[in-house]
Protein backbone atom coordinates (compact mmCIF):
# COMPACT_ATOMS: atom_id res chain seq x y z
CA UNK A 1 0.00 0.00 0.00
CA UNK A 2 1.36 3.42 -0.96
CA UNK A 3 1.68 5.53 2.15
CA UNK A 4 -0.04 8.89 2.12
CA UNK A 5 2.64 11.48 2.61
CA UNK A 6 1.24 14.24 4.72
CA UNK A 7 -1.39 14.93 7.31
CA UNK A 8 -3.01 17.33 4.86
CA UNK A 9 -3.23 14.59 2.28
CA UNK A 10 -4.82 12.23 4.84
CA UNK A 11 -7.31 14.93 5.80
CA UNK A 12 -8.19 15.21 2.12
CA UNK A 13 -8.67 11.45 1.86
CA UNK A 14 -10.90 11.47 4.96
CA UNK A 15 -13.13 14.07 3.34
CA UNK A 16 -13.21 12.11 0.09
CA UNK A 17 -14.36 9.08 2.10
CA UNK A 18 -17.05 11.27 3.71
CA UNK A 19 -18.13 12.41 0.27
CA UNK A 20 -18.58 8.77 -0.77
CA UNK A 21 -20.60 8.09 2.38
CA UNK A 22 -23.03 10.92 1.60
CA UNK A 23 -23.38 9.82 -2.01
CA UNK A 24 -23.79 6.11 -1.19
CA UNK A 25 -26.31 6.52 1.59
CA UNK A 26 -28.32 9.12 -0.33
CA UNK A 27 -28.41 6.86 -3.36
CA UNK A 28 -29.50 3.97 -1.14
CA UNK A 29 -32.09 6.11 0.65
CA UNK A 30 -30.97 4.62 3.96
CA UNK A 31 -27.90 3.68 5.95
CA UNK A 32 -25.91 5.20 8.79
CA UNK A 33 -24.04 8.35 7.76
CA UNK A 34 -23.56 9.91 11.23
CA UNK A 35 -21.17 7.33 12.69
CA UNK A 36 -19.54 6.85 9.30
CA UNK A 37 -18.53 10.50 9.25
CA UNK A 38 -17.25 10.47 12.83
CA UNK A 39 -14.86 7.63 12.08
CA UNK A 40 -13.66 8.87 8.67
CA UNK A 41 -10.39 10.39 9.91
CA UNK A 42 -9.39 7.17 11.66
CA UNK A 43 -10.23 5.11 8.58
CA UNK A 44 -8.06 7.35 6.39
CA UNK A 45 -5.19 7.03 8.87
CA UNK A 46 -5.54 3.24 9.10
CA UNK A 47 -6.00 2.38 5.43
CA UNK A 48 -3.61 4.98 4.01
CA UNK A 49 -0.91 5.19 6.64
CA UNK A 50 -0.89 2.75 9.56
CA UNK A 51 -2.00 -0.66 8.36
CA UNK A 52 0.13 -3.08 6.36
CA UNK A 53 -2.11 -4.39 3.64
CA UNK A 54 -2.18 -5.23 -0.05
CA UNK A 55 -5.45 -4.38 -1.77
CA UNK A 56 -4.37 -6.43 -4.80
CA UNK A 57 -3.89 -9.45 -2.54
CA UNK A 58 -6.63 -9.26 0.13
CA UNK A 59 -5.74 -12.61 1.69
CA UNK A 60 -2.01 -11.82 2.02
CA UNK A 61 -1.06 -13.57 5.24
CA UNK A 62 1.06 -10.73 6.60
CA UNK A 63 -1.71 -8.13 6.46
CA UNK A 64 -2.95 -6.32 9.51
CA UNK A 65 -6.55 -7.29 10.25
CA UNK A 66 -9.35 -4.78 10.65
CA UNK A 67 -12.64 -5.71 12.33
CA UNK A 68 -15.50 -3.24 12.19
CA UNK A 69 -17.48 -4.01 15.33
CA UNK A 70 -19.86 -1.12 14.69
CA UNK A 71 -20.92 -2.78 11.46
CA UNK A 72 -23.67 -0.26 10.73
CA UNK A 73 -21.00 2.18 9.55
CA UNK A 74 -20.33 -0.16 6.64
CA UNK A 75 -20.38 2.81 4.22
CA UNK A 76 -17.13 4.21 5.62
CA UNK A 77 -15.50 0.77 5.48
CA UNK A 78 -16.62 0.24 1.89
CA UNK A 79 -15.42 3.71 0.89
CA UNK A 80 -12.02 3.04 2.51
CA UNK A 81 -11.68 -0.33 0.77
CA UNK A 82 -12.68 1.05 -2.63
CA UNK A 83 -10.37 4.07 -2.35
CA UNK A 84 -7.52 1.74 -1.32
CA UNK A 85 -8.12 -0.34 -4.43
CA UNK A 86 -9.90 -3.47 -3.20
CA UNK A 87 -12.74 -2.99 -5.68
CA UNK A 88 -13.87 -0.27 -8.10
CA UNK A 89 -15.05 3.00 -6.58
CA UNK A 90 -17.95 2.91 -9.03
CA UNK A 91 -19.41 -0.04 -7.17
CA UNK A 92 -19.98 2.05 -4.04
CA UNK A 93 -23.35 3.32 -5.25
CA UNK A 94 -24.73 -0.23 -5.26
CA UNK A 95 -24.84 -0.05 -1.44
CA UNK A 96 -27.93 -1.79 0.02
CA UNK A 97 -29.31 -2.70 -3.42
CA UNK A 98 -30.43 -6.14 -4.59
CA UNK A 99 -27.54 -8.41 -5.61
CA UNK A 100 -24.91 -5.95 -4.38
CA UNK A 101 -21.76 -7.12 -2.62
CA UNK A 102 -22.18 -4.02 -0.47
CA UNK A 103 -24.74 -5.36 1.98
CA UNK A 104 -26.32 -3.08 4.57
CA UNK A 105 -23.84 -4.50 7.08
CA UNK A 106 -20.48 -6.09 6.13
CA UNK A 107 -20.34 -9.76 5.16
CA UNK A 108 -17.20 -11.85 5.27
CA UNK A 109 -16.41 -13.50 1.96
CA UNK A 110 -18.67 -11.25 -0.05
CA UNK A 111 -16.34 -8.34 -0.64
CA UNK A 112 -12.52 -8.35 -0.69
CA UNK A 113 -11.04 -6.76 2.42
CA UNK A 114 -13.95 -7.53 4.74
CA UNK A 115 -12.49 -9.78 7.43
CA UNK A 116 -15.66 -10.58 9.32
CA UNK A 117 -19.42 -10.28 9.22
CA UNK A 118 -20.62 -7.70 11.73
CA UNK A 119 -23.60 -5.52 12.36
CA UNK A 120 -25.21 -6.97 15.43
CA UNK A 121 -23.49 -4.77 17.98
CA UNK A 122 -21.17 -5.75 20.77
CA UNK A 123 -19.50 -8.75 19.16
CA UNK A 124 -16.55 -7.45 17.11
CA UNK A 125 -14.09 -7.17 19.96
CA UNK A 126 -14.51 -10.87 20.79
CA UNK A 127 -13.92 -11.73 17.15
CA UNK A 128 -10.83 -9.51 17.12
CA UNK A 129 -9.56 -11.36 20.22
CA UNK A 130 -9.85 -14.60 18.25
CA UNK A 131 -7.84 -13.14 15.37
CA UNK A 132 -5.20 -11.82 17.78
CA UNK A 133 -5.04 -15.12 19.67
CA UNK A 134 -4.51 -17.03 16.41
CA UNK A 135 -1.63 -14.71 15.50
CA UNK A 136 -0.04 -15.35 18.89
CA UNK A 137 -0.43 -19.13 18.52
CA UNK A 138 1.19 -19.04 15.10
CA UNK A 139 3.94 -16.58 16.03
CA UNK A 140 2.77 -14.06 13.43
CA UNK A 141 3.64 -10.41 13.73
CA UNK A 142 0.67 -8.62 12.22
CA UNK A 143 -1.71 -6.51 14.29
CA UNK A 144 -5.46 -6.68 14.77
CA UNK A 145 -7.37 -3.40 14.75
CA UNK A 146 -10.96 -3.19 15.92
CA UNK A 147 -13.27 -0.19 15.72
CA UNK A 148 -16.05 -0.19 18.31
CA UNK A 149 -18.80 2.34 18.78
CA UNK A 150 -19.27 3.99 22.15
CA UNK A 151 -22.94 3.02 22.40
CA UNK A 152 -22.19 -0.65 21.87
CA UNK A 153 -19.92 -0.63 24.91
CA UNK A 154 -23.14 -0.87 26.89
CA UNK A 155 -23.14 -4.51 25.82
CA UNK A 156 -21.49 -6.85 28.33
CA UNK A 157 -19.79 -9.05 25.77
CA UNK A 158 -17.27 -6.26 25.10
CA UNK A 159 -16.13 -6.44 28.68
CA UNK A 160 -15.83 -10.23 28.54
CA UNK A 161 -13.55 -9.67 25.55
CA UNK A 162 -11.66 -6.93 27.40
CA UNK A 163 -10.91 -9.35 30.26
CA UNK A 164 -9.81 -12.02 27.81
CA UNK A 165 -7.44 -9.73 25.87
CA UNK A 166 -5.81 -8.65 29.07
CA UNK A 167 -5.57 -12.17 30.53
CA UNK A 168 -3.87 -13.46 27.38
CA UNK A 169 -1.64 -10.38 26.99
CA UNK A 170 -2.83 -9.60 23.49
CA UNK A 171 -0.43 -6.74 22.81
CA UNK A 172 -1.12 -7.22 19.08
CA UNK A 173 -4.70 -6.02 19.56
CA UNK A 174 -5.67 -2.36 19.23
CA UNK A 175 -9.23 -1.18 19.84
CA UNK A 176 -10.53 2.24 18.82
CA UNK A 177 -13.62 3.66 20.46
CA UNK A 178 -15.54 6.13 18.31
CA UNK A 179 -16.61 8.32 21.24
CA UNK A 180 -19.15 10.53 19.49
CA UNK A 181 -21.44 10.42 22.53
CA UNK A 182 -24.58 9.82 20.52
CA UNK A 183 -26.58 6.67 19.98
CA UNK A 184 -29.93 6.21 18.30
CA UNK A 185 -32.02 7.29 21.30
CA UNK A 186 -29.82 10.24 22.27
CA UNK A 187 -26.74 10.99 24.36
CA UNK A 188 -24.90 7.90 25.60
CA UNK A 189 -24.68 9.35 29.09
CA UNK A 190 -28.47 9.72 29.24
CA UNK A 191 -29.25 6.33 27.70
CA UNK A 192 -26.73 4.35 29.77
CA UNK A 193 -23.67 6.21 30.94
CA UNK A 194 -20.20 4.97 30.02
CA UNK A 195 -18.01 7.33 31.99
CA UNK A 196 -15.40 7.16 33.35
CA UNK A 197 -14.59 5.31 30.15
CA UNK A 198 -10.80 5.43 30.06
CA UNK A 199 -10.60 4.31 33.68
CA UNK A 200 -12.89 1.37 32.91
CA UNK A 201 -10.51 0.13 30.23
CA UNK A 202 -7.53 0.67 32.50
CA UNK A 203 -9.25 -1.29 35.24
CA UNK A 204 -9.66 -4.14 32.76
CA UNK A 205 -5.90 -4.18 32.23
CA UNK A 206 -5.62 -2.23 28.98
CA UNK A 207 -3.26 0.57 28.00
CA UNK A 208 -5.66 3.42 27.32
CA UNK A 209 -5.34 6.85 25.80
CA UNK A 210 -7.91 9.47 24.81
CA UNK A 211 -7.28 11.54 21.70
CA UNK A 212 -9.00 13.99 19.38
CA UNK A 213 -10.42 11.63 16.77
CA UNK A 214 -10.38 14.31 14.11
CA UNK A 215 -6.76 15.27 14.56
CA UNK A 216 -4.71 13.28 12.07
CA UNK A 217 -1.41 13.85 13.87
CA UNK A 218 -2.92 12.70 17.18
CA UNK A 219 -4.31 9.56 15.60
CA UNK A 220 -0.99 8.66 13.95
CA UNK A 221 0.85 9.28 17.20
CA UNK A 222 -1.60 7.10 19.13
CA UNK A 223 -1.18 4.26 16.63
CA UNK A 224 2.60 4.51 16.99
CA UNK A 225 2.17 4.35 20.76
CA UNK A 226 -0.06 1.27 20.32
CA UNK A 227 2.77 -0.51 18.51
CA UNK A 228 4.93 -0.19 21.58
CA UNK A 229 2.60 -2.41 23.64
CA UNK A 230 4.59 -5.21 25.28
CA UNK A 231 2.21 -7.16 27.46
CA UNK A 232 -1.14 -5.42 27.25
CA UNK A 233 -3.77 -4.65 24.62
CA UNK A 234 -4.26 -1.00 23.70
CA UNK A 235 -7.42 1.07 23.43
CA UNK A 236 -7.52 4.47 21.76
CA UNK A 237 -10.61 6.42 22.79
CA UNK A 238 -11.29 8.95 20.08
CA UNK A 239 -13.36 11.96 21.03
CA UNK A 240 -15.32 12.58 17.86
CA UNK A 241 -18.30 14.47 16.52
CA UNK A 242 -21.11 12.45 15.02
CA UNK A 243 -21.72 13.67 11.46
CA UNK A 244 -18.30 15.39 11.40
CA UNK A 245 -17.59 17.41 8.28
CA UNK A 246 -21.15 18.38 7.34
CA UNK A 247 -22.40 21.33 9.38
CA UNK A 248 -26.06 20.36 9.67
CA UNK A 249 -25.25 16.73 10.47
CA UNK A 250 -22.76 17.44 13.23
CA UNK A 251 -23.97 16.32 16.66
CA UNK A 252 -27.36 15.69 15.09
CA UNK A 253 -28.65 12.31 16.20
CA UNK A 254 -31.30 12.39 13.46
CA UNK A 255 -28.58 11.36 11.02
CA UNK A 256 -27.60 8.24 12.98
CA UNK A 257 -29.63 6.03 10.70
CA UNK A 258 -31.07 8.35 8.08
CA UNK A 259 -29.57 9.47 4.78
CA UNK A 260 -29.66 12.96 3.27
CA UNK A 261 -32.54 13.97 1.02
CA UNK A 262 -31.75 15.53 -2.37
CA UNK A 263 -31.30 19.08 -1.09
CA UNK A 264 -29.30 18.03 1.95
CA UNK A 265 -27.10 15.90 -0.28
CA UNK A 266 -26.16 18.90 -2.42
CA UNK A 267 -25.34 21.00 0.64
CA UNK A 268 -23.31 18.21 2.23
CA UNK A 269 -21.35 17.51 -0.91
CA UNK A 270 -20.62 21.21 -1.41
CA UNK A 271 -19.23 21.48 2.10
CA UNK A 272 -17.07 18.40 1.68
CA UNK A 273 -15.80 19.48 -1.73
CA UNK A 274 -14.83 22.81 -0.22
CA UNK A 275 -12.99 20.98 2.57
CA UNK A 276 -11.23 18.75 0.05
CA UNK A 277 -10.06 21.78 -1.94
CA UNK A 278 -8.55 23.27 1.19
CA UNK A 279 -6.54 20.07 1.70
CA UNK A 280 -4.79 20.34 -1.65
CA UNK B 1 -23.43 -56.77 24.43
CA UNK B 2 -24.49 -53.31 25.35
CA UNK B 3 -22.31 -51.41 27.79
CA UNK B 4 -23.03 -48.31 29.84
CA UNK B 5 -20.60 -45.60 28.74
CA UNK B 6 -20.72 -41.80 28.96
CA UNK B 7 -20.63 -40.01 25.63
CA UNK B 8 -18.61 -37.14 27.04
CA UNK B 9 -15.81 -39.51 28.05
CA UNK B 10 -15.51 -40.59 24.43
CA UNK B 11 -15.72 -37.00 23.23
CA UNK B 12 -12.72 -36.31 25.49
CA UNK B 13 -10.87 -39.33 24.11
CA UNK B 14 -11.52 -38.22 20.55
CA UNK B 15 -10.25 -34.72 21.26
CA UNK B 16 -7.12 -36.18 22.82
CA UNK B 17 -6.57 -38.24 19.67
CA UNK B 18 -7.15 -35.16 17.51
CA UNK B 19 -4.56 -33.14 19.40
CA UNK B 20 -1.84 -34.15 16.96
CA UNK B 21 -3.61 -32.05 14.34
CA UNK B 22 -2.12 -28.61 14.70
CA UNK B 23 -5.19 -26.78 13.43
CA UNK B 24 -7.34 -28.02 16.31
CA UNK B 25 -8.07 -25.51 19.07
CA UNK B 26 -10.36 -26.28 22.01
CA UNK B 27 -12.21 -23.54 23.87
CA UNK B 28 -13.64 -24.06 27.32
CA UNK B 29 -15.96 -21.94 29.45
CA UNK B 30 -14.93 -23.21 32.89
CA UNK B 31 -16.41 -26.67 32.41
CA UNK B 32 -13.45 -28.71 31.16
CA UNK B 33 -13.88 -31.31 33.89
CA UNK B 34 -17.53 -31.82 32.96
CA UNK B 35 -17.27 -31.66 29.17
CA UNK B 36 -14.07 -33.74 29.29
CA UNK B 37 -12.10 -31.24 27.22
CA UNK B 38 -9.69 -31.61 30.14
CA UNK B 39 -8.43 -34.67 28.22
CA UNK B 40 -7.29 -32.39 25.39
CA UNK B 41 -5.74 -29.95 27.83
CA UNK B 42 -3.61 -32.73 29.32
CA UNK B 43 -1.92 -33.47 26.03
CA UNK B 44 -2.11 -30.08 24.35
CA UNK B 45 -2.28 -27.18 26.81
CA UNK B 46 -0.98 -24.72 24.20
CA UNK B 47 -4.07 -25.12 22.03
CA UNK B 48 -6.54 -25.30 24.90
CA UNK B 49 -7.98 -21.88 25.64
CA UNK B 50 -9.82 -21.16 28.88
CA UNK B 51 -12.41 -18.42 28.34
CA UNK B 52 -14.00 -18.38 31.77
CA UNK B 53 -17.73 -18.16 32.36
CA UNK B 54 -18.29 -16.05 29.25
CA UNK B 55 -19.89 -18.23 26.59
CA UNK B 56 -20.83 -15.39 24.25
CA UNK B 57 -17.23 -14.23 24.22
CA UNK B 58 -16.19 -17.83 23.56
CA UNK B 59 -18.27 -17.92 20.39
CA UNK B 60 -16.87 -14.57 19.23
CA UNK B 61 -13.33 -15.77 19.83
CA UNK B 62 -14.05 -19.03 18.03
CA UNK B 63 -14.94 -17.08 14.90
CA UNK B 64 -11.68 -15.11 14.82
CA UNK B 65 -9.65 -18.27 15.34
CA UNK B 66 -11.57 -20.11 12.63
CA UNK B 67 -11.16 -17.20 10.22
CA UNK B 68 -7.41 -17.67 10.67
CA UNK B 69 -7.60 -21.33 9.68
CA UNK B 70 -8.12 -23.06 13.01
CA UNK B 71 -10.59 -25.89 13.47
CA UNK B 72 -12.25 -24.76 16.66
CA UNK B 73 -14.17 -26.82 19.22
CA UNK B 74 -16.22 -24.47 21.41
CA UNK B 75 -17.56 -26.46 24.32
CA UNK B 76 -19.97 -26.02 27.19
CA UNK B 77 -23.39 -27.27 28.36
CA UNK B 78 -26.24 -27.38 25.86
CA UNK B 79 -28.33 -24.68 27.52
CA UNK B 80 -25.50 -22.16 27.31
CA UNK B 81 -24.09 -23.19 23.93
CA UNK B 82 -27.38 -22.78 22.12
CA UNK B 83 -29.53 -20.58 24.32
CA UNK B 84 -27.27 -17.99 25.86
CA UNK B 85 -25.19 -17.70 22.69
CA UNK B 86 -27.79 -18.16 19.99
CA UNK B 87 -27.29 -14.83 18.31
CA UNK B 88 -23.52 -14.98 18.69
CA UNK B 89 -23.57 -18.36 16.96
CA UNK B 90 -25.73 -16.84 14.24
CA UNK B 91 -23.52 -13.81 13.53
CA UNK B 92 -20.06 -15.14 14.34
CA UNK B 93 -20.27 -18.73 13.12
CA UNK B 94 -23.26 -19.62 10.95
CA UNK B 95 -23.56 -16.48 8.81
CA UNK B 96 -19.85 -16.34 7.86
CA UNK B 97 -19.87 -20.17 7.62
CA UNK B 98 -16.80 -20.64 9.77
CA UNK B 99 -15.17 -23.86 10.81
CA UNK B 100 -16.42 -23.98 14.39
CA UNK B 101 -17.73 -27.10 16.11
CA UNK B 102 -20.04 -26.21 18.95
CA UNK B 103 -20.12 -29.28 21.12
CA UNK B 104 -22.49 -29.42 24.06
CA UNK B 105 -22.71 -31.92 26.86
CA UNK B 106 -25.48 -32.10 29.50
CA UNK B 107 -28.29 -32.08 26.97
CA UNK B 108 -31.65 -33.61 27.64
CA UNK B 109 -33.63 -34.35 30.77
CA UNK B 110 -31.17 -37.06 31.85
CA UNK B 111 -29.04 -34.25 33.31
CA UNK B 112 -31.29 -35.17 36.22
CA UNK B 113 -30.83 -33.67 39.65
CA UNK B 114 -29.58 -30.22 38.52
CA UNK B 115 -33.08 -29.56 37.26
CA UNK B 116 -34.64 -27.49 34.51
CA UNK B 117 -32.05 -24.70 34.36
CA UNK B 118 -29.45 -27.18 33.15
CA UNK B 119 -31.58 -29.53 31.04
CA UNK B 120 -31.32 -28.49 27.39
CA UNK B 121 -34.62 -29.49 25.77
CA UNK B 122 -34.72 -26.83 23.07
CA UNK B 123 -31.17 -26.95 21.67
CA UNK B 124 -31.84 -29.06 18.57
CA UNK B 125 -34.68 -26.77 17.63
CA UNK B 126 -32.58 -23.64 18.17
CA UNK B 127 -29.68 -24.89 16.07
CA UNK B 128 -31.74 -26.57 13.38
CA UNK B 129 -33.42 -23.34 12.37
CA UNK B 130 -30.10 -21.65 11.70
CA UNK B 131 -28.86 -21.57 8.08
CA UNK B 132 -25.48 -23.24 7.38
CA UNK B 133 -25.66 -25.26 10.61
CA UNK B 134 -25.27 -29.03 10.73
CA UNK B 135 -26.88 -30.71 13.77
CA UNK B 136 -25.60 -34.00 15.15
CA UNK B 137 -26.83 -36.08 18.07
CA UNK B 138 -24.88 -39.34 18.44
CA UNK B 139 -26.60 -42.33 19.99
CA UNK B 140 -23.87 -43.63 22.27
CA UNK B 141 -20.26 -43.28 23.36
CA UNK B 142 -18.72 -45.08 20.37
CA UNK B 143 -20.70 -43.05 17.90
CA UNK B 144 -19.74 -39.89 19.78
CA UNK B 145 -16.07 -40.76 19.32
CA UNK B 146 -16.50 -41.41 15.61
CA UNK B 147 -18.67 -38.32 15.11
CA UNK B 148 -16.10 -36.11 16.82
CA UNK B 149 -13.44 -37.29 14.36
CA UNK B 150 -15.87 -36.84 11.46
CA UNK B 151 -16.88 -33.28 12.33
CA UNK B 152 -13.23 -32.31 12.73
CA UNK B 153 -12.73 -33.42 9.12
CA UNK B 154 -15.78 -31.51 7.92
CA UNK B 155 -15.34 -27.88 6.88
CA UNK B 156 -18.09 -25.67 8.30
CA UNK B 157 -20.28 -24.99 11.33
CA UNK B 158 -21.53 -27.97 13.32
CA UNK B 159 -23.56 -28.33 16.48
CA UNK B 160 -23.18 -31.65 18.29
CA UNK B 161 -25.08 -32.57 21.44
CA UNK B 162 -24.77 -35.32 24.02
CA UNK B 163 -25.98 -36.11 27.51
CA UNK B 164 -24.27 -36.25 30.87
CA UNK B 165 -24.94 -39.77 32.14
CA UNK B 166 -23.62 -43.11 30.91
CA UNK B 167 -25.87 -44.53 28.18
CA UNK B 168 -26.13 -48.04 26.70
CA UNK B 169 -24.09 -48.63 23.56
CA UNK B 170 -25.98 -49.42 20.38
CA UNK B 171 -23.03 -49.36 17.97
CA UNK B 172 -19.68 -51.08 17.72
CA UNK B 173 -16.39 -49.50 18.68
CA UNK B 174 -14.59 -48.41 15.52
CA UNK B 175 -17.74 -48.13 13.42
CA UNK B 176 -17.38 -45.34 10.88
CA UNK B 177 -19.56 -42.27 11.23
CA UNK B 178 -20.85 -40.72 8.04
CA UNK B 179 -22.37 -37.27 8.47
CA UNK B 180 -25.81 -36.98 6.97
CA UNK B 181 -26.47 -40.71 7.02
CA UNK B 182 -29.18 -42.32 9.14
CA UNK B 183 -28.67 -45.99 9.97
CA UNK B 184 -31.29 -48.71 9.95
CA UNK B 185 -30.39 -50.72 13.05
CA UNK B 186 -33.24 -53.19 12.86
CA UNK B 187 -35.51 -53.93 9.95
CA UNK B 188 -39.27 -54.11 10.26
CA UNK B 189 -42.43 -53.65 8.23
CA UNK B 190 -45.22 -52.34 10.49
CA UNK B 191 -43.88 -49.09 11.93
CA UNK B 192 -40.63 -47.10 11.87
CA UNK B 193 -39.10 -45.90 15.14
CA UNK B 194 -36.80 -42.95 14.43
CA UNK B 195 -34.56 -42.26 17.41
CA UNK B 196 -31.74 -39.88 18.17
CA UNK B 197 -29.25 -39.74 21.05
CA UNK B 198 -29.79 -42.20 23.86
CA UNK B 199 -33.42 -42.63 22.77
CA UNK B 200 -32.14 -44.94 20.04
CA UNK B 201 -31.59 -47.56 22.72
CA UNK B 202 -35.15 -47.07 24.00
CA UNK B 203 -36.38 -47.54 20.43
CA UNK B 204 -34.52 -50.85 20.19
CA UNK B 205 -36.06 -51.97 23.49
CA UNK B 206 -39.48 -50.88 22.29
CA UNK B 207 -39.01 -52.84 19.06
CA UNK B 208 -38.13 -55.94 21.06
CA UNK B 209 -41.24 -55.54 23.22
CA UNK B 210 -43.40 -54.95 20.14
CA UNK B 211 -42.01 -58.05 18.50
CA UNK B 212 -43.39 -60.15 21.37
CA UNK B 213 -46.80 -58.74 20.50
CA UNK B 214 -46.35 -59.60 16.86
CA UNK B 215 -45.48 -56.09 15.64
CA UNK B 216 -42.48 -55.73 13.36
CA UNK B 217 -40.81 -52.37 14.07
CA UNK B 218 -37.96 -50.86 12.08
CA UNK B 219 -35.44 -48.86 14.12
CA UNK B 220 -33.49 -46.01 12.54
CA UNK B 221 -30.73 -44.08 14.28
CA UNK B 222 -30.97 -40.50 13.06
CA UNK B 223 -27.71 -39.14 14.42
CA UNK B 224 -27.52 -36.35 11.86
CA UNK B 225 -30.69 -34.35 12.35
CA UNK B 226 -29.69 -31.69 9.85
CA UNK B 227 -29.22 -32.26 6.99
CA UNK B 228 -31.80 -35.01 7.36
CA UNK B 229 -31.17 -38.25 5.46
CA UNK B 230 -34.29 -37.94 3.32
CA UNK B 231 -33.72 -41.10 1.35
CA UNK B 232 -33.44 -43.37 4.37
CA UNK B 233 -36.45 -41.78 6.09
CA UNK B 234 -38.66 -41.97 3.00
CA UNK B 235 -37.58 -45.51 2.12
CA UNK B 236 -38.41 -46.75 5.59
CA UNK B 237 -41.82 -45.05 5.87
CA UNK B 238 -42.71 -46.12 2.31
CA UNK B 239 -42.41 -49.63 3.65
CA UNK B 240 -44.02 -49.24 7.09
CA UNK B 241 -46.54 -46.47 6.42
CA UNK B 242 -46.24 -44.84 9.86
CA UNK B 243 -43.63 -43.62 12.30
CA UNK B 244 -42.70 -42.70 15.85
CA UNK B 245 -39.92 -40.24 16.60
CA UNK B 246 -38.04 -40.35 19.89
CA UNK B 247 -35.72 -37.72 21.29
CA UNK B 248 -34.60 -36.49 24.67
CA UNK B 249 -35.75 -33.01 23.67
CA UNK B 250 -38.94 -31.04 23.26
CA UNK B 251 -41.34 -32.39 20.67
CA UNK B 252 -41.37 -28.85 19.28
CA UNK B 253 -38.68 -28.21 16.70
CA UNK B 254 -36.47 -31.25 17.10
CA UNK B 255 -36.21 -34.62 15.37
CA UNK B 256 -39.98 -35.12 15.48
CA UNK B 257 -40.55 -31.86 13.69
CA UNK B 258 -37.84 -32.57 11.11
CA UNK B 259 -39.33 -35.97 10.23
CA UNK B 260 -42.89 -34.61 10.22
CA UNK B 261 -41.93 -31.74 7.92
CA UNK B 262 -40.37 -34.10 5.42
CA UNK B 263 -43.17 -36.65 5.51
CA UNK B 264 -45.96 -34.08 5.29
CA UNK B 265 -44.55 -32.85 1.99
CA UNK B 266 -43.24 -36.05 0.45
CA UNK B 267 -45.15 -38.94 1.97
CA UNK B 268 -48.03 -37.95 4.29
CA UNK B 269 -48.12 -40.60 7.03
CA UNK B 270 -49.11 -40.75 10.70
CA UNK B 271 -46.22 -39.66 12.95
CA UNK B 272 -46.27 -39.70 16.74
CA UNK B 273 -43.59 -37.74 18.54
CA UNK B 274 -41.99 -38.92 21.76
CA UNK B 275 -40.13 -36.23 23.65
CA UNK B 276 -40.83 -33.71 26.35
CA UNK B 277 -43.95 -31.62 25.87
CA UNK B 278 -44.32 -27.87 25.98
CA UNK B 279 -42.91 -27.88 29.49
CA UNK B 280 -39.68 -27.44 31.47
CA UNK B 281 -38.00 -30.33 33.27
CA UNK B 282 -37.27 -30.65 36.99
CA UNK B 283 -34.92 -32.35 39.46
CA UNK B 284 -34.97 -36.11 39.82
CA UNK B 285 -33.06 -39.18 38.79
CA UNK B 286 -32.84 -39.72 35.03
CA UNK B 287 -34.89 -42.92 35.32
CA UNK B 288 -37.68 -41.23 37.29
CA UNK B 289 -37.71 -38.31 34.87
CA UNK B 290 -37.92 -40.62 31.85
CA UNK B 291 -41.06 -42.17 33.34
CA UNK B 292 -42.68 -38.88 34.31
CA UNK B 293 -41.95 -37.20 30.97
CA UNK B 294 -42.96 -40.18 28.84
CA UNK B 295 -39.62 -41.18 27.33
CA UNK B 296 -39.51 -44.90 28.14
CA UNK B 297 -39.58 -47.80 25.71
CA UNK B 298 -43.14 -48.45 26.89
CA UNK B 299 -44.15 -44.95 25.82
CA UNK B 300 -42.57 -45.53 22.42
CA UNK B 301 -44.40 -48.83 22.05
CA UNK B 302 -47.76 -47.21 22.88
CA UNK B 303 -47.09 -44.47 20.34
CA UNK B 304 -46.23 -47.12 17.73
CA UNK B 305 -49.60 -48.81 18.23
CA UNK B 306 -51.39 -45.46 17.90
CA UNK B 307 -49.49 -44.66 14.71
CA UNK B 308 -50.37 -48.04 13.22
CA UNK B 309 -54.06 -47.49 13.99
CA UNK B 310 -54.03 -44.14 12.18
CA UNK B 311 -52.37 -45.61 9.11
Amino acid sequence: MRLAKSETELKGIANRLRHHVIEMTSEAGSGHPGGSLSSADLMAVLYFRVMNHRPSDPSWDGRDRFILSKGHVAPILYASLAESGYFPVGELITLRKMNSRLQGHPVRGKLPGVEMSTGSLGQGLSMACGFAMAAKMDGKKHRVYCLVGDGELQSGMNWEAAMFASQYKLNNLVAFVDRNRLQISGCTEDVMGLEPLQRKWEAFGWRAITVDGHNIANLIEACTWAKRARTRPTVIIMNTVKGKGVSFMENNVAFHGKSCNADEKVCAENELEEAMRSCR
Amino acid sequence: MSQMLAQRDYFGKALRDLAKREDIVVLDADLAGSTKTSEFKKVCPERFVEIGIAEQNMIGISSGLAAEGKTVFATTFGVFATGRCWEQVRLCVAYPELNVKIVATHCGISVGEDGATHQALEDISLMRTMPNMTVISPADAYETYAATIAIADHEGPVYMRMGRSPVPTVSEEGEKFIMGQAKVLREGKDVTLFGTGQMVFNCIEAAEELEKEGVSAEVVNVSTIKPLDRDTVLASVSKTGCAVTAEEHSIIGGLGSAISELLSEELPSPVFRIGTGDIFGESGSPAELFVKYGLTSGDIGKAARKAMKKR
